[in-house]
């Protein structure tokens, strides 16, 4: 189970560029729970994800995985418990690696890396299976440096590497927004097959109203560092790609009646 | 001939800083260019033991040894304090300057009449190259040079094995993959930091091995000895990867070898027939920049014929 408590960071603080970018973020994730983070641009859905991977330090505020306090951890600590899927699909794999070897790295993700072989028949002949079940003909180029692929098969093996070893919380970001439509629709498609397999704890960070609708169990909505909306259970199911629309829209609307009200307020007293 | 054995036997030595110079900008992707001193303190800390009376293949190994306090204090400055990675180097070159005239207590050590690794190397080949003058296609060869020669192409293969396979397991993927790409590699539980200051300590550690052959084998350390090397190993490095394409770890690690070789007979052939010893640093770099611009000027240059082609 994840627990976020309070979770607060300012970017350049006492700058003119100061910038809240999580403004108390509390959240619980059950064991085995899908949810979906939307938001606005700059809303901090990608700096609540970042917070809990360890990209960066919190300024204030708890993040407890299956009961360890991880919030002090460095982030290759965190690795041990948490699997990740970058916005970039660059970013998951070393490109001038072959795919076995991008894949031996992610079979000791969080273990000791002692001197012993990377690469054994036992590993290789896992690996073309488990490669094998991304349905894209892959296993046979297990030496193809992996910087040669196209981006949607090297997010599928990011995919693959972020959970080879069953991770407690799985961490996507934006992981289809750089891919053809046609490669998003497949690595959704693989995400949720992956997630009800290994009955993954997720979080994942979308741009897109159709895949929030579409996968998980819960729909978290962001603005201005906080927590909008939180959908689950009945209201979830009920949800379609519309209804956030208007969510999203009504947001905005009382954004810019603030500002309106507050520009009021100054004209009539100043 | 005796130049032509020399030229091979220092190319030989010289393979392990081609290693080195290797393994920091190829694999860690880290300007280094402490090896400018590390060499020097390789070749001046052996020096000093061979003439205390140490067994020179310990001295040899106290050198290694040298050479990874520096690297690993390089890889410190640049991930501890945050300084940039080309600065760090060059603190550290300039410090190591005064630690070799420390270590050495003066700027040159004669090692003439000390037993050396060369030596070591001649009596334990000596069985299959004999005691006299060894006859290669006409040309008469002294019996030491040919063993110290083949003494020094079995270390440098021995290295670069063994350098193949360090890189070939769990902690060698790990630290290719954190010079290609740190980000993947925290998300995957490394920590890349750690990787590069154990990686640049061994990039200088090798360095400073080639240093404390190449003082031995030439009879004498210098404190001078190290200026230019880490672009010397660059070029071949950049030799070796024209050798042998874009081909995998193990034929690259060869190319670096054959560079090596290939560019010290270069230049014992250039300065044979009469290229200034004062000009040989601007031919290097000369070399190097050229190695650098051209594939992108030979890209240009095909685009603009294909575009001329295509209209």
């Amino acid at each position: 189970m994840l627990a976020l408590h309070g979770l607060r960071k300012t970017f350049h603080a006492r700058t003119p560029n100061e910038v809240r970018a999580l403004d108390g973020v509390s959240l619980r994730l059950a064991d085995g729970e899908f949810a979906t983070v939307i938001g606005t641009n700059g809303s901090g859905k990608s700096t609540l994800l970042n917070a809990v991977a360890g990209t960066f330090l919190c300024d204030e505020g708890r993040i407890e995985l299956d009961g360890a306090e991880m919030g002090r951890w460095p982030e290759h600590k965190r690795a041990a418990l948490v699997g990740r899927v970058f916005q970039n699909p660059l970013g998951g794999t070393a490109p001038q690696m072959t795919i076995a070897e991008n894949m031996a790295l992610a079979s000791r993700r969080g273990l000791s890396r002692g001197l012993a072989p990377a690469l054994t028949k036992a590993l290789r002949a896992e690996i073309a299976e488990r490669v094998a079940t991304l349905r894209m003909n892959l296993e046979s180029r297990l030496d193809t440096p992996i910087g040669t692929l196209s981006g949607g098969q090297r997010q599928a093996l990011t995919l693959l590497m972020a959970t080879w070893l069953r991770p407690r919380l799985l961490l996507l970001d934006e992981h289809t927004a750089a891919l053809d439509p046609k490669s998003a629709d497949q690595i959704v498609r693989i995400t949720a097959e992956i997630v009800a397999r290994d009955r993954l704890t997720t979080l994942m960070v979308t741009h897109s109203m159709q895949q929030a609708s579409q996968l998980g169990t819960r729909i978290l909505m962001m603005h201005r560092g906080r927590l909008a909306h939180d959908l689950s259970g009945d209201e979830r199911a009920r949800t379609r790609p519309d209804d956030l629309l208007a969510r999203f829209d009504a947001l905005r609307r009382r954004d810019q009646m603030d500002e309106g009200v507050a520009a009021m307020l100054r004209r009539q007293h100043v | 001939m005796t130049l032509l054995v020399g030229a091979l036997t220092i190319g030989l030595a010289l393979a392990l800083l081609a290693l080195g110079v290797y393994l920091a900008f190829r694999v860690l992707d880290f300007p280094d260019i402490t090896p400018d001193g590390s060499i020097t303190l390789g070749a001046a800390v052996s020096a000093q033991l061979v003439v205390s009376g140490w067994n020179p293949a310990l001295a040899t190994c106290a050198g290694f040894l040298a050479g990874c306090v520096a690297g690993a204090i390089t890889g410190l400055l640049h991930t501890r304090l945050a300084i940039n990675g080309l600065l760090s180097g060059i603190l550290v070159m300039t410090a190591l300057y005064s630690v070799n005239l420390h270590v050495m207590g003066r700027s040159n050590i004669p090692l003439l009449g000390a037993r050396t690794v060369p030596d070591q190397l001649a009596e334990l080949l000596a069985p299959l190259t004999g005691r006299d003058d060894l006859d290669v296609l006409g040309w008469r060869v002294p019996a030491h040079d040919a063993a110290v020669l083949l003494g020094f192409l079995g270390l440098s293969i021995a290295t670069a094995i063994a350098l193949l396979w360090f890189l070939r397991t769990r902690r060698g993927t790990a630290m290719r993959a954190s010079g290609g790409n740190a980000g993947m590699m925290r998300a995957l539980g490394v920590d890349v930091d750690r990787q590069i200051v154990l990686g640049l300590a061994l990039a200088n550690g090798l360095a400073a091995t080639a240093g404390a052959l190449l003082a031995q084998y030439q009879g004498f350390a210098d404190v001078q000895m190290g200026i230019g090397m880490v672009v010397w190993g660059l070029a071949s490095v950049i030799i070796g990867e024209a050798l042998v394409g874009g081909a995998s770890l193990g034929m690259l690690l060869a190319g670096a070898l054959m560079g090596s070789v290939l560019f010290r007979l270069m230049v014992a052939i250039a300065l044979r027939f009469g290229l200034d010893p004062n000009d040989l640093k601007i031919v290097t770099a000369t070399f190097v920049l050229l190695a650098l611009v051209a594939p992108r000027w030979m890209r240009s240059w095909k685009a603009a014929r294909g575009a001329k082609g295509a209209g």
